[in-house]
């Protein structure tokens, strides 16, 4: 057979090419529980991480169960609308590990096109906000971890922030980006950086700055990141934007923890009774 | 047909014709990916399968392939075994897929596979160029063990992630080396072993 002329190369590319995409789509579908399981497990990890920085002793060994971890510290997990008000359950996995619920960076992305939508002026979208919110218990205390997700210089950027009881102070707080540039930008994902979140906190108008050239008001303030001034500005932009639509939430947080002044031990939702 | 030296086929791309210290190929990822001795171990063994199985499979089609398309059709299957390897990474070791990111993905302009197809694959069968193949990405592999090992060894003190260099050395004084951490001192430790290798086998040696 002639291999040279142009029917035969024609055929035999589209031939090649059908079979390859066939093989790929095929791995493809067969592969992608598995990798989306561990998508599902980073995102804990990291909402974990964000919440444990309550408690300065906590580490976390190597080989530790996270999907046991997140059910021993978690203590619910909800969805809050624009108002503050509960719009639905995350299953929190007290039963069955496997059944653990977490807002992954896509559903992260579909708020945060919202968002877009109500900042561009569309007011009725802020019916469709559906805001993840996950409540921790760190050593008796209630830890309040929610998300957020914007634009970075090269790609997304997210985060998950941890919140005092009284809703406006860090706790701790960690991030991490799809593409920003290795050694300078990728650094928000770095203790140094994220570490300086914790205990310091929001103003009741929800503003926090990541500023250049150093924070001047150290209390509601944290340094950029040097040689990194938009991934760094694109970190505080982002969490001043959700931080604004969690408000009325976190507003709901400081007035219950300013009604129990009296630092009655917090009381825990804990169903492990097996009545049902 | 000759017969295969299987020995020569095996050994050689190993030692005296090394992909990266005698051809120079492969640089630019072994620069990239050899901080950590997991990381360099897993972009080995991800070059061993890439290399073994496109030369394989190019083999088997090589006479079907039209002449004038053999380049394109080369980069399409290395394309989709490089696919294939970043999805079983991505699923069964996430952590490590996420600190070699793109450079899985580049292995498909990693020189080693396409030069071995181009100058083995096409002319020999299936299973030389199989062996072939793994034998051209065991050598790279082995390099890159061998800058990891000392890359992670002098710069974070650790082998594999455990500690190694013990606690009693920093507190005497003793201080890991950040510039190991760099890819510049990669190259030269990739030096340093062209140079042992050239000095060993004199014949690599120009006039």
């Amino acid at each position: 057979m002639n291999t040279n002329s142009n029917t035969y190369t024609v055929i035999y590319s589209i031939v090649l090419v059908v079979v390859v995409a066939a093989i790929l789509a095929f791995t493809s579908q067969a592969l992608k529980d598995k990798q989306n399981e561990n998508v599902k497990l980073e995102t804990i990890t990291k909402v974990i991480s964000a919440a444990t920085q309550a408690d300065p002793d906590y580490v976390i060994a190597e080989d530790t169960d996270i999907l046991e971890e997140y059910q021993n510290l978690i203590s619910d997990a909800i969805f809050v609308d624009a108002n503050g008000e509960k719009a639905g359950q995350m299953n929190i996995g007290k039963e069955d590990k496997k059944a653990i619920e977490v807002a992954s960076t896509s559903d992260l992305k579909k708020q945060n096109d919202i968002i877009k939508k109500i900042e561009a002026g569309n007011a009725d979208a802020a019916s469709e906000l559906k805001l993840p919110v996950y409540v921790f218990n760190i050593k008796g205390q209630k830890v309040t971890v929610i998300p957020c997700y914007g634009a970075g210089l090269w790609g997304p950027v997210w985060g998950y922030l941890a919140f005092a009881e009284d809703g406006r102070t860090f706790d701790g707080a960690i991030f991490d980006h799809k593409s920003e540039t290795p050694g300078l930008g990728a650094k928000i994902t770095e203790t140094p950086f994220y570490s300086q979140f914790k205990g310091r906190s929001i103003t009741d108008e929800g503003y926090f700055g990541v500023i250049k050239g150093g924070a001047k008001d150290t209390e509601h303030e944290v340094d950029a990141i040097s040689g990194a001034s938009i991934t760094s500005g694109a970190v505080g932009t982002t969490v001043r934007t959700w931080v604004k639509y969690y408000l009325p939430y976190l507003n709901k947080l400081a007035a219950e923890s300013a009604a129990a002044q009296e630092p009655v031990a917090e009381e825990i939702v804990e169903p492990t009774t097996e009545e049902e | 047909m000759k017969d295969i030296n299987w020995k020569e086929t095996l050994l050689n791309p190993i030692f005296k014709g090394n992909p990266i210290t005698v051809l120079v190929l492969g640089i630019c990822s072994s620069l990239a990916v050899t901080v950590q001795l997991k990381g360099a171990c897993v972009m080995a063994l991800s070059v061993i399968i890439v290399t073994g199985l496109s030369s394989f499979v190019v083999s088997l089609i090589r006479k079907s392939i039209p002449n004038r398309i053999r380049i394109i059709v080369q980069l399409v299957v290395v394309a989709l075994m490089v696919i294939l390897v970043d999805q079983v990474l991505k699923a069964y070791a996430y952590s490590v897929s996420k600190t070699l990111s793109v450079y899985v993905g580049l292995i498909i302009t990693n020189c080693i596979v396409m030069g071995r197809i181009e100058a083995y694959a096409l002319g020999n069968k299936p299973i030389p160029s199989l062996l072939d193949g793994l034998a051209n990405g065991a050598g790279y592999g082995m390099i890159l063990i061998i800058v990891a090992f000392f890359r992670e060894l002098l710069g974070s003190g650790t082998l594999f992630g455990f500690r190694i260099i013990p606690e009693a050395f920093y507190t005497a004084g003793y201080m890991n080396n950040g510039l190991v951490i760099l890819p510049p001192m990669a190259l030269i430790l990739l030096g340093c072993i062209v140079w042992i290798q050239r000095g060993v086998q004199k014949d690599l040696q120009e006039k």
